[in-house]
């Protein structure tokens, strides 16, 4: 497939917004149960709910240099009972909608505990926000893992480690942001963020290996024999019905050489499993809040690099058709 | 239920375009057009085309044969990029299952492009809505025209009969027949889509003869007298 920067954008850049806040929420039921110190609602909470709101505007920002018609963009919320594309368009702006009451709920200190369960978990508004809006990014992360995922002839992405893939690496990353968010501000969860942040980084790298493995030994179900219906080893293609480009070979192919491929492969590997975690490790030693930024920064684009993989590795069974131009 | 289909014989097509070009004709100037071309006269044409003949070589050289392999939306019954689109703007007609897009509800996602597991789609660089075969809907449906050219206009211009269409869930169709006595066959029949196109194979006609056929045992001239031998060169050994 073509990887599109728009999709690699939308997809990546949401991933950070959703794992961001559920790093919040994560941080408040810790507090709650006495095992992190309460943070500052309006710097920490309030902050972070606008840094990952942020991001998740930025990639529907995104997303929009994808379509041929955007000014149409709402009609695509229409058949969410049948396309995965559909719910992911409902359930993001539902997703930001809770992060922005969430937010609103902590700026102004509406955090009055409403009830107390068993006498020990004070029940306030934030944390009903926060648990619903976890809900719904993990949700997102499904919704946006399913619309490759769901397509059974890419093979490729037909496996339930895009999925897990997809919710990881977010979690990864959005980890990695907290961590760096609060090295910047000041507060001192870099640790627990950090720790995370590289539990999931470590757990991404298991998945990702698996499916990487996965897909190097894929036998696909297609060939050019089911393709045209003829029953013979040897089949040339001599003519695709036109001599320039048409849709079929632009939209389908990456045309990067096999040397890019590797280059993008190894420069993955390194910038979203390892250097992250050095820079990371590093910042335990020296206090400095430009390490934690760094890293997130580092497995950002570790991460950009990952997605425009993704897209490239996976061979749609049409390109049996176009094989050669002769 | 009616089911609308193509049937294309790769036993006859001869690889002329005819299809191609007077599908163009048609679709770009109808209901389903523009189908714009992007640089035509200049180098790397490219454009939206709903159907092209690609050309196979089957088999080692000297023992080749070249397959024309006419290509369009297959029409399938369990259409794949359907239930993908987000907007509903890719559907399949309940009466008699050709499957369309609506232009004015397409958001130009491509998303159903990569669901065709065949590349039967194109999104136009123009009007950035996805396109793709409609079966001529517009002369198939239309009450307008005379029944013998309410037919897709691939059909009409196929100088070989190549293309036959008709309703493949009527059993007595012409289609259906042909399909049924000739090995009609699908594409990738292994995702399930059931194209409702079918293709029919390139078929060999040949005849068994065994050598006391040609060479009667029982011949009588045999029997008789001898057959007169060889005086040097007859008028048939040199003219032809
Ligand atoms: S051939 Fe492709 S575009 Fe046509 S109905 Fe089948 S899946 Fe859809
Ligand atoms: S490109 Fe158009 S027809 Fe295709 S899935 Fe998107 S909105 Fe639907």
């Amino acid at each position: 497939m073509h990887p599109a920067f728009s999709v690699i954008f939308l997809t990546t850049l949401i991933g950070v917004g959703q794992g961001l806040f559920l790093a919040l929420v994560t941080g408040q039921v810790y507090s709650l149960a006495n095992l992190l110190q309460p943070q500052d609602s309006v710097s920490f909470y309030a902050m972070g709910s606008a840094l990952s709101l942020a991001f998740l505007a930025a990639g529907l920002f995104a997303s929009f240099f994808h379509l041929g018609h955007p000014e149409r963009a709402w009609r695509s919320a229409a058949k969410w009972r049948t396309s995965w594309l559909s719910r992911e368009v409902i359930v993001l702006p539902v997703l930001m909608l809770f992060i922005a009451l969430y937010g609103v709920v902590h700026y102004f200190g509406l955090t009055r505990p409403l009830f107390v369960i068993r006498g020990v978990i004070s029940v306030d508004a934030s944390l009903i926000l926060g648990v619903l809006g976890a809900i719904a990014a993990f949700a997102l992360y499904f919704c946006t893992a399913m619309i490759y995922a769901s397509i059974k002839f890419i093979e490729e992405w037909h496996s339930p480690l895009t999925l897990i893939n997809f919710t990881l690496f977010g979690l990864a990353s959005g980890f990695m942001l907290a961590a760096a968010f609060s090295a910047w501000s000041g507060v001192d969860l870099v640790g627990f963020f950090g720790t995370w942040a590289v539990i999931f980084t470590f757990a991404a790298g298991i998945s990702r290996w698996l499916s990487l493995r996965r897909n190097r030994h894929l036998v696909h179900k297609s060939s050019l024999q089911t393709a045209i219906g003829i029953r013979h080893n040897h089949i040339e293609q001599k003519s695709q019905g036109f001599m320039g480009g048409s849709f079929n070979t632009r939209e389908f192919f990456h045309g990067a050489s096999e040397g890019t491929m590797r280059l993008v492969y190894l420069f993955f590997l390194l910038a979203v499993f390892i250097l992250p975690v050095l820079l990371l490790g590093a910042s335990y030693w020296m206090a400095s809040p430009y390490l934690p930024v760094a890293a997130f920064l580092m497995q950002y684009l570790g991460l950009m690099a990952e997605r425009w993989y993704f897209f490239a590795e996976a061979k749609h069974p049409q390109n049996l058709y176009y094989q050669s131009m002769a | 239920m009616t089911q609308l289909a193509l049937v294309i014989d790769l036993n006859v097509c001869v690889g002329c375009h005819a299809c191609v070009t007077s599908c163009k004709e048609w679709n770009t100037s109808g209901w389903a057009g523009p189908l714009t071309d992007h640089r035509p006269y200049d180098k790397d044409p490219t454009g939206t085309f709903f159907n092209r003949v690609q050309t196979f070589e089957v088999g080692e050289f000297p023992r080749t044969e070249t397959v024309h392999f006419p290509k369009s939306c297959l029409h399938c019954e369990e259409p794949p990029c359907v239930p993908v689109c987000p907007t509903g703007a890719s559907y399949k007609r309940e009466d008699n299952g050709v499957v369309l897009v609506d232009y004015d509800k397409c958001i130009g996602c491509k998303y159903c492009s990569w669901a065709c597991p065949y590349g039967m789609r194109e999104l136009d660089e123009h009007q950035k809505v996805m396109k793709k075969c409609t079966l001529c809907i517009d002369r198939i449906a239309n009450d307008a025209l005379p029944e013998a050219e309410r037919k897709p206009a691939c059909v009409l211009a196929c100088p070989t009969s190549a293309r036959l269409f008709g309703d493949v869930h009527d059993p007595d169709s012409e289609v259906s027949l042909a399909i049924r006595e000739n090995g009609g066959y699908q594409l990738m029949p292994e995702w399930g889509t059931k194209p409702a196109n079918h293709y029919l194979p390139r078929r060999k006609t040949r005849i068994q003869i065994f050598e006391d056929e040609l060479e009667r045992a029982d011949n009588p001239l045999k029997k008789e007298a001898p057959l007169p031998a060889a005086e040097g060169e007859t008028l048939d050994d040199v003219s032809f």
